[in-house]
């Protein structure tokens, strides 16, 4: 049996049950960042200096564009949450600490909007 | 407040200014001294990928910059940052996980961590200078 009051619960008080969603998006970007970071570290070494035919067919395989493609989704997510945690710990303002959070957070969608664009575009031969 | 005496200003741990510098703290800042450069570095990933997508003459000029002497060197640091944040972030997954707490074991991955990321950046470059 519940002692919280109907009310209490309409207004959506209590436990909001997503109490670990920060930290475990953190560590599930992680996860998947060990081997997409391995693969393109490897991808790139191999592609040194080559030529621009060489990267276009490259990146137009669709699990190379795939892979590239979640490689800079869990990036951005994984730099943008885990800044935030920066800001919490050394930002006392809380306004600074939200203006500062909220830009971080348009530039990084914005960045990885563009290149991951970037990566459809090389793909389908835009 | 209790009455225990006269407010002590007692510092805030931890306070480098007065703390003392162990390996694990200095692991720490550099986690997270990383995981800043890499989020500024991904300005590098997002100048290489949109020149290719702008054509044959972006991409021989992104190329071009990265193959600089001051591209390398910012490739070297990025490199160094993400394999030391990628081998240090597989030990805090271990931690998560609630394994490698004891003071020894923690000191010996640390320099495990430090010794990974060195060699992988020297491997990588060694093996990318051969492939260039």
């Amino acid at each position: 049996m519940s002692i919280r009051t109907p009310l209490a619960v309409a207004r959506n008080h209590g436990a909001a049950k997503d109490g670990v969603h920060h930290w475990w998006m953190q560590r599930l970007t992680a996860l998947a960042l060990v081997p997409l970071a391995l693969w393109f570290v490897i991808s790139i070494i191999s592609m040194a200096g080559a030529s621009y035919e060489r990267f276009t067919g490259w990146v137009s395989n669709p699990l190379v564009a795939a892979l590239l493609i979640a490689l800079l989704v869990a990036t951005f997510y994984h730099a943008a949450i885990g800044l935030q945690v920066i800001y919490e710990d050394y930002i006392s303002n809380h306004l600074r600490r939200r203006i500062v959070d909220v830009v971080t957070k348009f530039i990084l969608t914005l960045l990885g909007l563009v290149s991951i664009i970037a990566v459809i575009g090389l793909a389908v031969g835009v | 407040m209790a009455a225990d005496g006269p407010a002590t200003s007692r510092p805030v741990s931890p306070h480098i200014s007065i703390y003392r510098w162990q390996i694990n703290s200095v692991l720490s800042i550099l986690h997270r001294a990383t995981g800043v450069a890499l989020a500024v570095g991904t300005l590098l990933l997002v100048y290489w990928l949109v020149s290719a997508a702008a054509g044959p003459d972006a991409y021989r000029s992104a190329q071009g910059f990265i193959g600089s002497f001051i591209g390398q060197i910012l490739l070297i640091g990025w490199a160094w940052a993400l394999f030391y944040h990628l081998c240090n972030g597989i030990r805090h997954l271990v931690w998560d996980a609630g394994y490698g707490f004891d003071l020894s074991g923690m000191t010996r991955s640390s320099i495990i961590v430090l010794g990974a990321a060195t060699g992988m950046t020297v491997l990588a470059f060694i093996i990318g200078w051969i492939v260039w």
